[in-house]
């Protein structure tokens, strides 16, 4: 048996949150997300979590698992559990609408902000627009996020600053400024370099350490960052250059 | 009450691309979806997408008739032919449509979209992004619909759809947030909600494939077409069940018994090897698990990705090598991956046309929950995604042409506002009963039973025998769905009365999978009788229609059957 140990909270109701602990059976191989369906079928009927794929591709899940954000579903009990106890939180910075719930409005309102979709140069060609195995090998990983949001749980920037765009967005961004395809760099860049934007980064790395998809917003924080210092100082330089 | 041109149900690849059809003609369209969209069971399609681009060098003089008939062939003839070439005729334009809207496909080095091969083509014909082509098309799709600035009512389940005298007024819906019951007023509705393989334990499927939507539309209604044909995919990981894709295979892994023998040179052709399409790669495993050449005698095989190497493993299947990682903690360069059947895909569904059309007037279905068929028997791996977003576009200019000259507020209420008050009180009376409930059936119980039943009995291999027992079994669980325990009552994210709601759309939903397995006294395609060990034209190259019995909740569903349409391939012996 291992003991969840789990946040609970219903703000309409409770005046403030509270843990409680079920029992649950544990086979091997059996995930977070496993228990928390256990309970909720089982145990609790009034716990409330989101899930939908359970193979950490959908990014329904991911929660505050025993120190560090996760997805349930990716998450074994026997590699998270402490003296036989898992503590489970909600994701941070966002609104917790019930218990492990939170309103992700924020966070998807900060990803349309970057202009998420492409924006191609020139018109449509009638057949593919060509690109590289090598352009598009600089989208490898960059366009792998699933938007799960442990990043911005563990982001103190985000905590601080409810207008910062957040890793996620971030990623984001360069996914579109890196590819071939897309002529609206300069936009994204002005957006992205903006104090609620890469510059709004302190260089903390924890989306780097949790993000269950391997992916590092904060190597594309610095990026951006780069890139845009570099579009700034090239008008600068030419006119040193010329004088 | 919420009131729309259109709703569009379910987030998924063939409901947004239905959406932005319709968004792009300025029709006034709004997705309801009980999930973020996001968060939609397309996002875990991997190995690609079908189109007869003629990238490959090995498939340059590929076109759409041949891609036709490898899916007719692939079909074991069911499919309906007409609609296949409609379906591969679309191919290449809604490809590089998705390419156009940013979708990042992996390239060959003259920078054209690259193609791999897959099981049951004559060609390396399907297109692809690492594997993880759903989840970029899903995306792509997504950023396209926030773009247009679609509306969306995300983490709404529509519970009730409402039809009176043939036509269609709109939705009920439950807000998953507040627990509100909501009328949703529209002149056209499209169902896109996907397939259900939750009717099984062992499946690829997310949670929320529960086939609700296919019920929903049942009891409104609507006809249910060939459900017995249900696609068991031959890899998934042993545990939980995930995929692993057929790209795979196709690009070079073995499959391999207890013995270590790559076995499928007993089952097909030796230059076709582990290439098969699904239903015969999944019966040939299930063979070998049933007698006794499993691994260790168990009810897995193994597929050895070992000499593809570490490299080009990481490079192409980034997502097999982290499920192997995650799931299972082996490396697939190093170990063998642990395999088993699992069932996939819904090739049954609502019955539509080529367009969409349902017979209830404004009604309309697209995707997975849908058959038109072009999937027939046996899916090809690769078609759905291109039946998603084919079918999701052809069900967006369906209804564009359907709201023609019914333009203006004169007809604009069309009755609608009573029946959907009739609805709404209806399920908000069935939703009192339930926290009510005075039984004791606990329904993830139910559920259980009800996977059993389907994976004993209605799974790779069926009989009459068991067939019976299944629909006898089904039907037991139906009636005592009725006597279920109290369901909690709370109003926001209560999860226990959404479950316990669509399990019973699930456990319906099963009864005509059973029923019409059982009817069917042949073998073809996925659905294969022990007991009628043959495909039978003369009595059998025709479709299932399901509608329900008279009585509903007593009998089970009235079947009737619809011929195929054969247009230029007249069904042959179908070897590989």
């Amino acid at each position: 048996m291992t003991k969840f140990h789990i946040f609970r909270f219903d703000p309409k109701a409770d005046a403030a949150p509270r843990f409680q602990d079920y029992e649950v059976p544990e086979a091997k191989g059996m995930t977070v997300l496993d228990g928390l369906i256990h309970i909720l079928e089982e145990l609790d009927p009034s716990l409330a979590y989101r899930s939908s794929c359970r193979a950490a591709i959908c990014g329904s899940c991911a929660m505050h698992i025993s120190g560090r954000y996760r997805l349930a579903c990716q998450t074994q009990i026997g590699d998270v559990a402490r003296q036989d106890q898992v503590v489970i939180r909600p994701l941070s910075h966002l609104p917790v609408l019930r218990d492990l719930v939170v309103d992700m409005g924020r966070f998807f309102e900060n990803w349309r902000r970057i202009r998420p979709h492409l924006v191609a140069e020139g018109p449509a060609p009638e057949r593919e627009r060509l690109q590289t195995p090598k352009e598009r090998a600089r989208l490898d990983s960059l366009v792998d996020c699933i938007m799960c949001g442990a990043c911005y749980g563990a982001c103190p920037s985000a905590r601080d600053n409810a207008a910062y765009l957040g890793p996620h967005a971030l990623l984001k961004a360069l996914r579109f400024i890196e590819d071939s395809r897309d002529g609206a760099d300069e936009e994204r860049l002005a957006l992205a370099a903006s104090d609620d934007g890469a510059f709004g980064c302190h260089s903390v790395f924890n989306c780097q350490i949790v993000c269950p998809k391997e992916l590092d917003p904060a190597a594309a924080i610095s990026r951006i960052k780069r890139r845009a210092l570099g579009s700034r100082l090239k008008p600068k330089l030419a006119r040193h250059a010329k004088a | 009450m919420i009131s729309h041109r259109v709703i569009i149900v379910g987030g998924g690849l063939a409901g947004l691309r239905a959406a932005l059809e319709l968004r792009m003609r300025g029709v006034d369209v709004a997705v309801v979806s009980k999930v973020h969209p996001i968060r939609s069971h397309s996002c875990m399609a991997q190995g690609g997408i079908n189109a007869a681009l003629g990238n490959h060098p090995d498939g340059a003089d590929d076109t759409p008739e041949k891609h036709a008939y490898d899916t007719v062939k692939g079909a074991d003839f069911l499919a309906d032919q007409d609609a296949v070439e409609t379906l591969t005729g679309a191919g290449v334009e809604a490809v590089i449509e998705m390419e156009h809207w940013g979708c990042p496909f992996t390239r060959f080095d003259d920078g054209r979209i690259a193609q791999r091969p897959f099981g049951g083509a004559g060609f390396p014909r399907t297109c692809y992004g690492a594997d993880k082509t759903g989840l970029y098309m899903l995306q792509t799709l997504y950023e396209q619909c926030v773009k247009w600035d679609i509306t969306f009512y995300e983490e709404f389940l529509v519970l009730s759809l409402i039809v009176r005298e043939g036509r269609c007024f709109g939705v009920v819906a439950y807000e998953v947030a507040t627990g509100e019951i909501h009328g949703m007023s529209a002149r056209a509705v499209v169902f896109a909600t996907g397939g259900a393989g939750r009717l099984y334990s062992r499946t690829s499927n997310s949670l929320i494939s529960t086939g609700f939507g296919t019920t929903m539309a049942y009891l409104a209604g609507a006809a249910l077409k060939d459900m017995e044909f249900f696609q068991f995919h031959p890899t998934t990981l042993l545990g939980i069940n995930l995929t692993i894709t057929e790209g795979l295979r196709g690009e070079g892994a073995y499959i391999l018994n207890d013995e270590g023998e790559r076995f499928m040179a007993r089952y097909v052709s030796e230059s076709v090897m582990e290439r098969a399409p699904r239903d015969i790669t999944a019966r040939a495993i299930q063979t070998e698990i049933d007698e006794g050449r499993g691994i260790g005698g168990g009810e897995f095989v193994y597929l050895d990705a070992r000499h593809l190497g570490a490299d080009w493993l990481n490079e192409r299947y980034p997502g097999v090598v982290e499920a192997c990682r995650e799931f299972r903690k082996i490396d697939p360069a190093k170990e063998p991956i642990p395999v088993q059947p699992g069932a996939h895909y819904t090739m049954g569904g609502i019955d539509v046309n080529a367009d969409c059309e349902t017979g209830i007037e404004g009604f309309y279905a697209a995707g997975e929950c849908a058959c038109v068929s072009v999937h027939g028997a046996n899916r090809l791996g690769g078609n759905s995604l291109l039946e998603a977003i084919v079918f999701g576009r052809r069900a967006g200019l369906s209804v564009a042409r359907y709201l023609e000259g019914r333009d203006g507020a004169a007809d604009g209420g069309r009755g609608s506002p009573a029946a959907l008050e009739d609805g709404v009180g209806g399920i908000e009376e069935r939703l009192e009963r339930m926290s009510a409930g005075s039984g004791e059936e606990n329904p993830a119980g139910l559920r259980k039973e009800m996977n059993r039943i389907m994976d004993n009995h209605v799974g790779i291999f069926r009989t009459e025998e068991r067939l019976k027992l299944a629909v006898g079994g089904l039907r037991e669980i139906e009636q005592r769905y009725a006597r279920l325990r109290p369901i909690y009552g709370g109003k926001a994210f209560n999860y226990d009365l959404i479950w316990a709601f669509e399990l019973s759309g699930t456990i319906t939903l099963a009864g005509i999978v059973a029923a019409g397995a059982l009817a069917r006294a042949e073998s073809r395609g996925s659905h294969c009788r022990k007991d009628h060990p043959g495909r039978d034209d003369l009595g059998w190259l025709n479709h299932t229609i399901a509608h329900p019995g008279a009585d509903p909740g007593e009998d089970g569903p009235k079947l009737s059957y619809r011929p195929v349409t054969v247009t230029k391939w007249q069904p042959e012996e179908r070897t590989y």
